[in-house]
């Protein structure tokens, strides 16, 4: 077992490198970094003036030397310049005693993050503020998530195609055929709009930030849930009346033990093994949603961060958001499996 | 004139998709009448579940093609905007519309650029048609071809295609797209590139479909060889590189963009579908016996496990059609890729939600669109999973 995740660790950390990697790839191309240029700059500069720009910022040099500093495991450029000198770990210009009393090697092993362009601050900063609210976003999601959908699942899944389970099969599908961004737009337009005229809830999270309440988060927490509901539901389901056919429950049938003794005690166990790996692995399609239902309902937190990130080749702030979200996906992949091996008795995995 | 009630509205909405209807009756009425010759497709007709699912499905297909191809539904142009019709709601009638001979009310009202709503959302119907299902098929055949031989052979090959996959699956979706598909990259040329490459898949997958299969005959398999490959390099030329000799194909920039994105997430998932049935169908006797008669481990992959894999792969093709519609929505939600006065449904609910609060009419139409479309897909599926396990 400590084998096998370590195995799985060292995959871990390799798929990080490469991913980072393309994602610096990607953003430092030319037509990005003269993007970045004129956003920080002004839209009518010259190419000369960008080619100068990017020089004293650094973005000149090779891209495996970039990514070398961007890791921690290359020294920090320096650039001459006409009024002191500049560096990767140093702000601004500066004069050559600052810089040189600066540390060598500032990237990630370092733990500094690096500097968003887009919001002028540490990324670090940024990325703990921001996951901080996407973290109370997820936490209700899976607070109204997984208990209904794990309701729903097995009071379908127990007696297989009883009209119970029919209606609540429908509705798993229609959830999971509901992408965020039209059931966000109807749920806005039917309890937040003025033209229906309910107005129940606030068709905006923005005020959520500081101060959630049951009405201005109650809608992008549904939003987000009814997505991932219906699939794990559809799981529970199957799983569920999988196990309802098994000798055991039968055996339990025939020696008279009460229908709801039999689903509590006797199935309920066995039917959430699978149902478990999949809420794990749910988190990644989450992360997604959250992009979605963050720009929908503007709550300013991980996935709006993304979105400016990336819209503005914010490549410092983009890394990060990268970093964070790969570490997330491959942990709950981990997890699930790790989950998996304790949970069900029958597989192992040496 | 007054606003028409919304009894007229739905009258005329309908009495607007005739050919829809009279298409689907005449495909249903045929596909019940000769179900039991039909194979699987026939058997579909006998779950209620499946037959909504395709009744979904088919209506937006003939309203695509009927109305995005052929301009037949439309009420209004998509892109011109009517002075006086900014916001309005449904059944408000055209100012003048007799003297230019244009229809005379915006059935579901009109956008905030005084645009129809209601032949937006049509034509938004063939903009899906026009790239899910190909860049579905063409998802299938890198998967296919790459997962077959890591699930049969195993070993290296298998663990290094396996850990592409997972790379490119541990990408959140939508920063892969903000990163591919924006105008920047574009110049690049990267998406022509990985174009090149993925395109290449369906040429190799159907010219060793054909030499396996017909090794034995010469003369047939070098027709077949060489018709995909003329036909097939000819396309991938003019698609791809934009280069086709004749002139005749071409495919514009930002679509290709688009396509090129959607292939590559739907790609891995594919492969890992596939590669898990052929580890369990390789260790089959039928794939024992083949292998015992000594044939090529290609006729193996494509001809014996292949055929034995595609109820899964089917049911799975139809839920991936469903989520490439998901994700061409989410393209056009985030304005990335298609132009922002592309009638697609995407783009259309970005541009409906700004004004949510006060006007419902531009985005719902076409949320509910979107919505039913993948709705009747992934209906389809679970009516051809239950009826692909019953037999």
């Amino acid at each position: 077992m400590g084998l096998f995740i370590l195995r799985r660790l060292g995959i871990m950390i390799l798929t990080a490198l490469c991913l980072t990697f393309i994602v610096f790839f990607m953003t430092n191309l030319y037509p990005n970094l003269e993007k970045l240029a004129k956003t920080q700059g002004n839209f009518r500069m010259s190419d000369a003036e960008v080619a100068s720009y990017l020089g004293r910022n650094g973005y000149l040099d090779p891209l495996p030397v970039k990514y070398g500093q961007w890791l921690g495991v290359l020294p920090g450029w320096t650039v001459e310049v006409d009024e002191g000198m500049r560096g990767r770990c140093v702000q601004g210009t500066v004069a050559p005693e600052v810089l040189a009393a600066a540390p060598r090697f500032c990237g990630i092993l370092q733990g500094d993050w690096g500097f968003s362009t887009v919001f002028k601050d540490e990324v670090s900063g940024i990325i703990a503020t921001r996951l901080g609210l996407t973290g109370k976003l997820m936490f209700w999601v899976m607070v109204l998530m997984v208990p209904s959908a794990l309701l729903v699942g097995v009071l379908a899944g127990m007696r297989e195609g009883s009209r119970t389970d029919r209606t609540l099969s429908t509705f798993a599908i229609t959830t999971t055929a509901t992408p965020e961004y039209v059931s966000g737009v109807i749920l806005i337009a039917v309890f937040a709009s003025s033209a229906v005229g309910l107005k129940w809830f606030n068709g905006t999270a923005t005020s959520a930030m500081e101060d959630a309440t049951f009405n201005n988060f109650f809608l992008p927490v549904l939003t987000i849930a009814l997505y991932g509901m219906g699939y794990i539901a559809r799981m529970t389901r199957a799983s569920m009346a999988e196990v309802m056919t098994a000798q055991y429950i039968r055996t339990a049938r025939l020696k008279g033990v009460k229908f709801s003794d039999i689903v509590m005690k006797h199935a309920l166990r066995n039917a959430l093994i699978a149902p478990f790996t999949v809420i794990m692995l749910q988190f990644p399609w989450l992360l997604n949603g959250v992009v979605i239902v963050e720009t929908l309902f503007n709550y300013k937190g991980f996935g709006w961060v993304l979105v400016q990130a990336a819209g503005n080749n914010d490549i410092e702030l983009l890394l990060g958001v990268s970093v964070v979200s790969v570490i997330v996906v491959l942990v709950t992949q981990l997890i699930s499996d790790v989950g998996y091996v304790y949970l069900n008795p029958r597989i192992s995995v040496s | 004139m007054d606003i028409i009630g919304w009894g007229e509205i739905i009258t005329r909405i309908l009495t607007q998709f005739t050919p829809v209807w009279i298409a689907l009756v005449v495909t249903f009425a045929l596909s019940l009448i000769y179900k039991r010759r039909l194979g699987l497709y026939g058997k579909l007709f006998d779950s209620v579940i499946g037959m909504t699912g395709f009744a979904l499905v088919m209506f937006w297909v003939y309203t695509g093609i009927f109305g995005g191809a052929f301009g037949w539904i439309v009420t209004h142009d998509t892109l011109s905007q009517i002075s006086g019709l900014k916001n309005k709601v449904p059944g408000t009638p055209v100012p003048d519309a007799a003297a230019q001979g244009l229809y005379p009310y915006y059935l579901m009202g009109g956008d905030n650029l005084a645009r129809d709503v209601f032949s937006r959302m049509v034509v938004g119907a063939w903009e899906v048609m026009k790239i899910a299902p190909f860049a579905t098929l063409f998802a299938f055949m890198v998967g296919i071809t790459l997962g077959l031989p890591a699930g049969y052979y195993g070993g290296k090959l298998d663990t290094f295609l396996s850990f592409l996959a997972n790379l490119i699956l541990a990408f959140p979706v939508i920063l892969l797209f903000y990163l591919l598909v924006t105008p920047e990259i574009v110049l690049t040329g990267i998406p022509v590139y990985m174009a090149g490459v993925l395109f290449l898949f369906p040429i190799i997958f159907l010219t060793i479909l054909f030499n396996s299969r017909f090794f034995t005959q010469p003369s047939k398999r070098n027709l077949y060889v060489a018709l995909t490959l003329v036909i097939g390099l000819w396309v991938y030329l003019g698609i791809a590189w934009d280069a086709d000799p004749l002139g005749l194909i071409s495919f514009p920039p930002n679509l290709l963009v688009v396509f090129v994105a959607v292939v590559f997430v739907n790609s891995p998932t594919v492969f890992r579908i596939v590669r898990g049935l052929a580890m369990d169908i390789k260790t089959r006797d039928y794939v024992a016996a083949a292998q015992t008669r000594g044939e090529g481990p290609w006729y193996i992959m494509l001809w014996e496990i292949l055929p034995n894999a595609r109820g899964p792969l089917i049911v799975d093709f139809c839920l991936r059609i469903g989520y490439t519609t998901i994700l061409l929505g989410t393209l056009g939600f985030f304005g990335l890729g298609l132009s922002p006065e592309s009638p697609d449904w995407g783009s259309t609910i970005n541009e409906g939600r700004k004004l949510l609060s006060i006007y419902l009419h531009p985005a719902l139409p076409p949320a509910m669109a979107l919505l039913s479309l993948v709705l009747g897909l992934n209906l389809l599926a679970d009516g051809l999973r239950e009826e692909s396990l019953r037999d």
